[in-house]
């Protein structure tokens, strides 16, 4: 408790709200996250969760509200690589793409390295230590359009790794991983933020799998509708199903989309 | 300069050749991971505008009659690659719409122009298919220099454009700026354009930004060894045009591209026969 007050939180959103045209995707968001926590953001489908990663990651810039980084503002902070992002795998890259595992982990450093550099045997280290803490290092010159769902997400956490962030976000990162390898994928993350004190947003919508392995919990449908430790979530967890689950029939009915209510009941624990 | 002034004609176009052997591969492996090789015909047409506008001007305006077309050519062809830019922000969702617009506005101006200007029809022959013996040494100086360029932007943003190609998204969570990189990669396309003009003509450009890249991502394992079999089938292809066209007196660009094409058939053919390997043993 008292190093909490010594730093300033790894991320403060004050009354933060997004809309594209007319739709309200989140509103008024208020959130603080402390320094070593695994948070795990849930929500269904379209509950404005892909809005408030964009815009802690800067590639939407906030239109009512504040984020702060560090205990900086949005617009001031330069330091990128102290964040680490791992998105979504489905449609973010060509799975034709001619490059090795080495070669998409390195770009994790390319923003920070600068132009007319290359990497040094320093960086080249850091690339190698990053792909081995995933445990990928036996594919190190594989092409990254051969290999499976699961050792692909692997290898884009370990590009996140390679800056050595000391925040994480993964915006759904099991998306098409198979379900005896998001086990494992999420012991992997619960040693990073145990061991390198890494903090961590994990997005997702499966509650289920999640909530063992997580410190806290955030539930947003467009508002946030709770926010506190796993253990006060797993005691309130019915009653913010439901919550949450009411919001989303609300959204069902709008945007006369069916998938939302399959994926969220698969989520469900029993 | 003095060595560059005792060259023989033939010396130019072999070393104009080797330029553009090395940096359209080298570019050429950019456009194709982002799925826009296409662009280098839409510029190609837009750059024989530029240069039949300079063409022009050199004959109408008397104060202007220093000109080398080519210049004009890089001018129309950095206009075209910067509206290519603009044109798929404006069209989103169609920017498959971009080239069709500028390749087809490039060759109606320049068939404009061609008429107004008095030309002999062997001087657009070279310009349309490609022609070592006639590089000058102005010609030379303009390969060399925007040869130059083209290298220095790379060397600058070669990472940075790498990352892009791959996944945009990530690349600005690092701290790249994309529009910035966006811009560079539309004056890098015009440089390499407009620099294989001379050589390789104006119809087949395209193919030596495509042709070796296309046969070395057959069978390289990473983008670095794309780009490095890219130069050397590049190099192999634009030594033997140039030897086969000047002993046999066809058009350079021609028989580079044939070339090219040989090797490209050549690479697949090794594909298949590895893979048919592997799968056998």
């Amino acid at each position: 408790m008292e190093r909490k007050k010594e730093r300033p939180y790894v991320l403060e959103i004050e009354n933060l709200s997004y809309s594209y045209g007319r739709r309200n995707a989140i509103e008024n968001i208020n959130l603080k996250i402390d320094e070593g926590s695994f948070l795990g953001l849930v929500g269904p489908n379209g509950s404005g969760k892909s809005t408030l990663i964009k815009s802690i990651l800067g590639l939407l810039t906030p239109q009512k509200g504040s984020v702060k980084i560090f205990g900086k503002p949005l617009n001031k902070f330069r330091d990128w690589s102290r964040i680490g992002f791992v998105s979504q795998k489905a449609n973010s890259f060509n799975s034709g793409f001619p490059a090795t595992v080495y070669e998409v982990v390195s770009m994790g450093l390319y923003g920070k390295i600068g132009m007319f550099r290359f990497l040094t045997k320093k960086h080249k280290e850091k690339i190698i230590e990053a792909i081995e803490q995933v445990g990928m290092e036996d594919y190190i010159n594989q092409n990254i359009g051969q290999l499976s769902g699961g050792q692909q997400q692997r290898v884009f956490i370990a590009r996140a790794l390679v800056s050595e962030p000391s925040l994480l976000i993964l915006d759904e990162p099991t998306v098409g991983v198979d379900a005896r390898s998001v086990n494992n994928f999420y012991t992997m993350l619960k040693q990073l933020n145990e061991e390198k004190g890494i903090t961590l947003i994990l997005v997702t919508h499966d509650i289920g799998a999640m909530s063992e392995y997580v410190t806290d919990v955030a539930c947003i449908n467009k508002f946030l509708h709770f926010h506190g430790g796993a253990q006060e979530f797993e005691f309130q967890q019915e009653e913010m199903m439901s919550a949450l689950y009411g919001h989303d029939v609300q959204v069902l009915t709008h945007n006369h989309d069916h998938h939302h209510h399959h994926e969220y009941d698969g989520g469900a624990p029993q | 300069m003095e060595i560059l002034q005792q060259l023989t004609f033939l010396e130019r176009g072999i070393i104009a050749g080797l330029i553009i052997g090395f940096i359209c591969p080298l570019v050429g492996a950019f456009l194709l991971v982002r799925r826009i090789t296409i662009i280098s015909e839409a510029l190609s047409h837009i750059t024989l505008t530029g240069i039949t506008a300079g063409v022009f001007l050199s004959q109408a305006v008397i104060w202007l009659n220093f000109v080398n077309p080519l210049y004009t050519g890089f001018l129309f062809s950095l206009a075209g690659s910067l509206l290519v830019e603009k044109l798929r922000q404006i069209y989103r969702h169609f920017q498959e719409l971009a080239v069709p617009i500028i390749l087809s506005s490039g060759i109606g101006l320049s068939a404009v122009l061609i008429s107004l200007a008095q030309s002999s029809y062997n001087e657009w022959y070279s310009y349309l298919f490609g022609s070592i013996v006639t590089v000058t040494l102005n010609d030379l100086f303009f390969i060399m220099f925007t040869g130059l360029a083209a290298l220095l932007i790379l060397g600058a943003f070669y990472k940075e454009l790498l990352s892009i190609s791959f996944d945009q998204e990530f690349a600005e969570t690092t701290g790249i700026s994309v529009n910035r990189l966006n811009f560079f990669f539309a004056v890098l396309v015009a440089l390499v354009i407009s620099m294989s003009m001379k050589v390789v003509g104006i119809l087949l450009v395209g193919a030596m930004v495509t042709l070796p890249v296309a046969a070395s991502i057959q069978i390289a394992k990473s983008f670095k060894q794309v780009i490095i079999l890219g130069i050397i089938f590049g190099e192999t292809a634009m030594i033997a045009g140039i030897a086969l066209s000047y002993y046999l007196n066809i058009a350079t660009g021609g028989v580079i591209v044939v070339a090219g094409v040989v090797i490209l058939i050549i690479t697949n053919l090794v594909k298949r026969l590895t893979q048919a390997g592997t799968a056998a043993s």
